[in-house]
C-alpha cells in the first residue's frame, strides 16, 4: 500500500502528464484554426467532478506556465466556492501566481461570465462548458448534429428563435444565447448570460472554451467576428436594469439580485466583483454605500 | 453596509474537517482497516474496480473507505488516480475457457462437461436477517473440492462446434484495441469501445436497461448460456520473447447469453451472443451487461431499433455513472447569473401578458356597451 500512496502524492506540473497536455495542445491548435468548431478531444477524468469545470481545468492545465498569473471566476465572482477550489487546484499543482484582478491576469478560467473590463492582447479566456452543442436542446444525437454543422443547416435554430418571436413576441432566450462565429460555425458560448455576447466579438483576448464530460474544445482566437443570432426586424438585444449597482453605481455592469430581507427587499449589485471592487476603490459610490456615508 | 460573501476557502477547509470526523466515525471504536474492507465486503470493491477501471483490491478499499461507503464516489476516486498512470501496452486477451473456475452454471444444459458449479453464491439463500452473523459468530470452514478436475470447456464453444452458434470472429491483423479513456468516442461505436463502455457502465443503470429488453422493449430472447467466476492469468507479448509473460492473475466475472436469432438475407438462422465480462465477482452486472450488449448489435444484426435499450448513442452517453453524477450533481453550483437572466426574462413576459389580458377586457367591456 505504501508503494502506492507515494506514488498518488507525485504528478507532474499543472497535474496532467506531459503527452495528455500535447493531446489537448494539439486539440486547442486545430480548434483555433477552425473558430467556432467543436473538437473532440480524449478528455481525462479529473479529480473534480464532471459538470465542475474539468473541460476548463484541462484547457488551463495544459496551457498554463509557470510564469502565468491566474484568475478563476464563477458567476463573475473570484470568492463563489468552485471557484475558490479550482484556484487552489492550480495553486497546489501548478504553483502559479494568483489574482483577482482581471487586468493582472495573463489566464483567466471563467464559469457564466465574461469580465466587464475589456480583455487586454495577450490574455487567454478560459470557459468552463457543460454543453458545447448548440443544436443539442433541438436534436439529441450526436451523429446528427455533426452532420448539421457539416452542412451549415442552420434552419432548425432559426426555426426555434422564429417560433419564441411568433410566441412571445421576442426571443425568449436569456443565456447559452448561440452566436454565428465567423460567419460559419453556430457555436454556444456556454451559459453566459447574452448580456455577455458582444463582449466576444473582436476580443482582444483568445478565447478557448472547454468540455470535459462532452469531451470537446472550441476556441475564438483573437479579433474574430462573433455575431448573435437574430432577424433584420427583431435585432438581438441585451439585458437593462432599472437599478444600478447599490455599492459602486455602475449602469453598465452585469447585476444580481440580492435578497436582503424577506420583505421584498433587494439589492442589485455586480455580479463581476473585481470591477465592482475596483471601482469602489476609485471612489464611484452605489446608492447603499452613499446611505451608509451619511 | 452589504458586504458579499467571503471566506469560501475558510469554509471549503471547515466543511472537509467536519467531512473527515464523520467519516471516523465513533472515536472509541477502532477505525476500520483496508484489509478488512477487501477481504470483508469484497464485492463492493469489487464493484469499484470494474467500473473505476482499476484492478488493484488495495486502492479499491481505500477509495471505499475514503467515500464512507458511497460506491459512485469511490469509483470516482478509483478513476482520478487510474487517469495519471501511464498505458504501457496491451495484454493478450484472457483466456475464460482455462480459469481456475469458483462459480460456473448454464442454463441451457442440465448437465455439461465440467459440470454446474455453485460457488459462493447468494442464490438459494433465504433472505432472513441472520443473528449469529450479528453476534460475530465464526461459520463453518467451506468444504472443498479434490483436485482431479475435468476441463470446463465454454457452452459458447459447445455450441459452436454444431455451426448453431456465431462465432468469436477474427481480429483483423494489426487492429489494436480501442480505448475510451484514450480516445474520444465516437458513434456509431466499434464492439470493442463499446463493451469498455459496458464494463465500466454504472451496474443500476445497465440492470434496468437489460431488464427493460425483457419486458418488451428491444426484447432479445436470452438464455444465460453460461456465467463463469474466477481467475485467469494476464499475459503480455514482450517483442524479445517468442512466449508471452504472465503478469499475475485477475478474478473476473463472465458472462455470455445466447439469444434467439432467425437469421437475415446473409445469415442463417443461428444463435447470437450478448457478452459481458466485469472484475471482480458480480453476476447481476456481467449478465446486465450481456442483454445491452446484444441490444446494441440490433443494427449489425438487421434488427429493427425501437427501444432505449438498442440506441447506441443513448445507451453509451448516458451508462457512466462519474460523469453522470457530475453533471446532476453540478446543478448544486452557483446559477445565480443565469437564474438573473431568466428572472428578467419571466417578469417581462408575465407584464406583457398582463397587458394583453387587460386589453382584452378592455375590448371585451366596450363591445359589451
Amino acid at each position: 500500500m505504501n508503494a502506492h500512496t507515494d506514488n498518488i502524492a507525485q504528478y507532474n506540473f499543472a497535474y496532467l502528464d506531459e503527452q495528455t497536455k500535447r493531446m489537448i495542445r494539439r486539440a486547442i491548435l486545430k480548434a483555433i484554426a477552425i473558430p467556432g468548431y467543436q473538437v473532440p478531444f480524449a478528455s481525462r477524468e479529473m479529480p473534480m467532478p464532471y459538470g465542475w469545470g474539468t473541460g476548463g481545468v484541462q484547457v488551463t492545465a495544459s496551457v498554463i506556465g509557470s510564469d502565468d498569473v491566474l484568475k478563476v471566476i464563477d458567476q463573475g465572482a473570484d470568492d463563489t466556492t468552485n471557484a475558490v477550489s479550482i484556484r487552489a487546484f492550480f495553486q497546489k499543482v501548478a504553483n502559479v501566481a494568483v489574482t483577482t484582478h482581471t487586468s493582472d491576469a495573463t489566464i483567466i478560467q471563467t464559469r457564466h461570465r465574461i469580465p466587464e473590463e475589456p480583455l487586454k492582447p495577450g490574455q487567454v479566456l478560459v470557459y468552463q462548458v457543460p454543453i458545447p452543442e448548440p443544436l443539442r436542446f433541438l436534436e439529441p444525437r450526436e451523429t446528427e448534429t455533426r452532420k448539421m454543422h457539416a452542412l451549415e443547416e442552420y434552419g432548425l435554430m432559426h426555426v426555434k428563435l422564429y417560433e419564441d418571436i411568433a410566441q412571445h413576441g421576442h426571443i425568449a432566450t436569456t443565456f447559452a444565447y448561440p452566436v454565428k462565429v465567423e460567419g460559419r460555425y453556430v457555436m454556444d458560448p456556454s451559459p453566459t448570460p447574452k448580456f455577455d455576447n458582444p463582449k466576444m466579438h473582436m476580443s482582444k483576448a483568445l478565447q478557448l472554451f472547454g468540455a470535459g464530460r462532452e469531451k470537446r474544445i472550441y476556441a475564438v482566437p483573437p479579433y474574430t467576428s462573433v455575431k448573435s443570432l437574430d432577424f433584420e426586424d427583431h435585432p438581438f438585444e441585451i439585458e437593462s436594469w432599472e437599478h444600478c449597482c447599490g455599492l459602486c453605481g455602475s449602469t453598465k455592469s452585469y447585476l444580481d439580485e440580492i435578497v436582503t430581507d424577506d420583505a421584498g427587499g433587494r439589492l442589485f449589485v455586480c455580479s463581476d466583483t473585481d470591477y465592482c471592487n475596483t471601482r469602489q476603490e476609485q471612489g464611484f459610490q452605489g446608492p447603499l454605500n452613499s446611505e451608509a456615508a451619511e | 453596509m452589504y458586504v458579499a460573501v467571503k471566506g469560501g476557502e475558510a469554509a471549503i477547509q471547515n466543511a472537509h474537517r467536519l467531512l473527515a470526523d464523520r467519516r471516523r466515525g465513533d472515536r472509541n471504536m477502532p477505525a476500520i482497516t483496508l484489509a478488512q474492507i477487501a477481504s470483508q465486503l469484497s464485492l463492493a470493491v469489487d464493484r469499484v474496480m470494474s467500473e473505476g477501471s482499476l484492478y488493484d483490491t488495495g486502492l479499491a478499499a481505500l477509495a471505499v473507505k475514503q467515500a464512507r461507503g458511497d460506491m459512485i464516489e469511490a469509483i470516482f476516486l478509483l478513476r482520478a488516480y487510474r487517469t495519471t498512470l501511464p498505458r504501457f501496452g496491451y495484454t493478450r486477451p484472457i483466456d475464460t475457457a482455462a480459469m481456475l473456475v469458483e462459480r460456473r452454471l448454464s442454463a441451457t444444459y442440465k448437465d455439461l462437461p465440467g459440470g454446474q458449479l455453485l460457488g459462493p453464491t447468494f442464490d438459494y439463500t433465504h433472505r432472513l436477517l441472520d443473528p449469529d452473523l450479528a453476534e460475530g459468530a465464526e461459520p463453518a470452514a467451506p468444504e472443498t473440492r479434490s483436485e482431479a478436475e475435468e476441463a470446463m470447456p465454454r457452452v459458447s464453444d459447445i455450441l459452436a462446434n454444431e455451426g448453431l452458434i456465431e462465432e468469436d470472429g477474427a481480429l483483423p491483423e494489426n487492429r489494436e484495441p480501442g480505448d475510451i479513456t484514450r480516445e474520444p468516442p465516437e458513434f456509431p461505436m466499434e464492439r470493442d469501445q463499446r463493451l469498455q463502455a459496458l464494463s465500466r457502465g454504472d451496474e443500476g443503470f445497465l440492470l434496468a436497461l437489460g431488464y427493460s429488453t425483457q419486458r418488451g422493449y428491444g426484447r432479445n430472447h436470452p438464455f444465460a448460456g453460461e456465467i463463469r467466476i474466477g481467475e485467469v492469468d494476464v499475459e503480455i507479448d514482450v517483442p524479445e520473447l517468442d512466449f508471452p509473460l504472465t503478469l499475475g492473475r485477475i478474478r473476473v466475472t463472465e458472462c455470455q447469453m445466447v439469444n434467439q436469432f432467425k437469421g437475415s438475407k446473409k445469415v442463417p438462422p443461428q444463435f447470437t451472443r450478448g457478452y459481458g465480462l466485469v472484475f471482480g465477482q458480480s453476476e447481476r452486472k456481467a449478465m446486465a451487461m450481456s442483454l445491452c450488449d446484444r441490444a446494441l448489435r440490433a443494427g449489425e444484426l438487421d434488427e429493427d431499433i425501437t427501444a432505449p435499450a438498442q440506441d447506441e448513442e443513448f445507451v453509451i452517453s448516458h451508462c457512466d455513472n462519474v460523469q453522470a453524477t457530475g453533471f446532476v450533481e453540478h446543478l448544486k453550483l452557483p446559477h445565480y447569473v443565469d437564474f438573473q437572466a431568466e428572472l428578467g426574462l419571466v417578469r417581462q413576459m408575465r407584464r406583457e401578458y398582463e397587458e394583453r389580458r387587460e386589453g382584452a377586457d378592455t375590448e371585451r367591456r366596450e363591445a359589451a356597451e
